[in-house]
């Protein structure tokens, strides 16, 4: 393990600053009853890296511009503006400073109002991936709320605003480490009665148990990971590590000028992040 | 009113085999905007150009290729992309089946429910089955010329799929480092559990709705005839300070709210 020596608050900042380079997504506090406890959240996801661009005949990296079909001229971001279609082609203009000021208050907070069960919440309400890492010195705190929802298997319920839009939120605890799920509202979900699903019959019992025995062969202890892999991404990587070692089909560009786009990991910068507070933690102790 | 399904096919595990329909499970709710000439208040559209002409570069003459590095690029041939694809096929092929929390909610990226195709029996009785083992299986199927890995899962009476994030999309927390286990003492566990069950609830999720998008729709209307919005104020909230104190406090509170009612 690194041995870290103590660093005045300022050279820890800087460092800090450093290391992480792209700020969490969003700071703030989880609380319960009185309790607060100061996270930071990082995605749990992140775009495939496959995603192709677009060259012109001569190699060109293209740009996508807009542009208006009635003049035929280009327009720059800040000649466009949002518009509502309220009837067909009438449009309410909306700005962003508009939008901005009906966002909901902005308080920093996860302020979990209710436990649950955790295997009550489907998963069809699932939309995005979040951790919560623990903010500075806040690792007791954070543990214990971690510690008590594992072992009771419960999940926390709360609203919370981030960059501007209200969420409904899960709080999970997972091997130690707190996720946040934003959810779907119920009206984004249909129910089988919508979709118009035929009414549940009582399946005969001989059926039910040749399933069952089915569902007892094919199970497993742990999910394969082997078996989420996208084979199609893994051809198409495949293909261009082919082409790119063959030499073929290779275009090269200038590079446009200023500064080298920096790829910050995030999965690296949250595993620092937790790696760090259990570092502190471990010092401390 | 009903809805239609999106794909039609047979679930297949093990020897069986049962003919479904997928429906999509998501109703999109969002307000959607239209990007408008800001002079004209029109609509625009979009085009590719060469940044260093300005010129439009037409569909047809556009080369699909992968950044290998900054300014290296390797071409990809339409026919070379579409051999790509994953075969056609109807089957959703179950591959294992997991206890629920073995798939972590990281995991879970889209609902669509399934309902039978003409026979109900199998169905019903798989739905009937996977909620008695108290399983979830991992299902495979090709849809819109895509591979997409799922969690089958049973719903009030129905089954669902769930479509999952693929493996290189995901960081599982089984691959972070967890942080190190916290002294807590007996005391401080135990007044935490207690706060948490006295939090303890049913999850009701038609109780919460999103309510910018009521905002900014009401708002829109009321822009229609001239008005304007209020600002909100801001707050921000301090960390705990002393964990014991504030969980002994949390109790308290709890128990004389309970009283009150």
């Amino acid at each position: 393990m690194p041995k870290r020596t103590t660093r005045s608050r300022r050279s820890r900042i800087n460092a800090e600053e450093e290391e992480l380079a792209v700020r969490p997504f969003w700071s703030g506090t989880i609380s319960f009853g009185l309790v607060s406890v100061p996270v930071d959240l990082f995605p749990a996801t992140r775009k495939a890296r496959s995603s192709l661009r677009m060259l012109g005949p001569d190699g060109v990296p293209l740009s996508r511009r807009y542009y208006s079909p009635d003049t035929n001229k280009d327009l720059e971001p800040e000649e466009t503006v949002r518009g509502y279609e309220v009837q067909k082609d009438k449009f309410v203009a909306v700005t962003d400073e508009e939008l901005e000021r009906l966002e909901p208050d902005k308080a920093r907070d996860i302020d979990v109002r209710q436990f649950v069960k955790a295997e009550e919440i489907s998963p069809a309400y699932s939309e995005h991936a979040y951790y919560l890492a623990p903010g500075r010195g806040s690792i007791k705190a954070y543990q214990l709320l971690a510690e008590i929802m594992q072992r009771e298997g419960r999940a926390g319920i709360a609203t919370f605003v981030m960059r501007g839009k209200e969420y409904l939120v899960a709080i999970f605890a997972e091997h130690g480490i707190l996720e946040a799920i934003t959810m779907r509202f119920s009206d984004e979900l249909r129910s089988p009665k919508d979709i118009g699903l035929p009414k549940p019959k009582a399946p005969g019992k001989s059926s039910v148990q040749r399933l069952e025995k089915i569902i007892q062969r094919k199970s497993s202890r742990e999910l394969s990971r082997e078996e989420l892999v996208d084979k199609q991404t893994e051809a198409l990587l495949g293909l261009i590590e082919k082409k790119r070692t063959q030499r073929k089909d290779i275009v090269e560009t200038e590079a446009p000028k200023g500064h080298p786009e920096k790829v910050v990991d995030l999965m690296e910068v949250l595993k620092r992040s937790l790696a760090r507070q259990s570092a502190t933690k471990r010092r401390a102790a | 009113m009903s809805s239609r399904a999106i794909w039609t096919g047979q679930l297949k595990l093990g020897t069986a085999s049962i003919p479904v329909k997928l429906y999509a499970a998501v109703q999109d709710q969002d307000i959607h905007f239209h990007i408008l000439d800001a002079k004209t208040k029109t609509r625009i559209k979009q085009h590719m150009v060469n940044p260093n002409t300005g010129e439009e570069v037409a569909g047809k003459e556009i080369q699909k290729a992968y950044e290998v590095e900054k300014g290296k690029f390797v071409v990809l041939e339409s026919e070379e992309l579409a051999n790509l694809e994953p075969k056609a096929s109807r089957d959703i092929e179950t591959l294992r089946f997991v206890a629920p929390d073995e798939i972590s909610p990281v995991w879970y990226e889209r609902p669509y429910y399934l309902g039978p195709d003409r026979d109900s029996e199998q169905y019903f009785a798989l739905a009937a089955a996977l909620r008695n083992e108290n399983k979830e299986g991992i299902a495979r199927w090709v849809m819109r010329k895509k591979p997409y890995v799922g969690a089958l899962i049973v719903s009030g009476d129905y089954l669902m799929l769930i479509a999952l994030r693929h493996a290189e999309e995901v960081l599982a927390p089984s691959d972070l480092p967890a942080p190190a286990k916290a002294s807590l003492s007996q005391k401080e566990l135990k007044m935490a559990e207690q706060l948490v069950s006295a939090l303890e609830g049913e999850f009701k999720p038609e109780e919460f709705r999103d309510d910018y998008r009521d905002r900014v729709l009401s708002f829109i209307k009321s822009k229609a005839r001239g008005k304007k919005p209020r600002l909100a104020a801001a707050r921000q909230k301090k960390g705990t300070t002393s964990l014991a104190d504030d969980l002994t406090r949390s109790l308290a509170m709890l128990k004389k709210e309970k009283r009150v009612a």
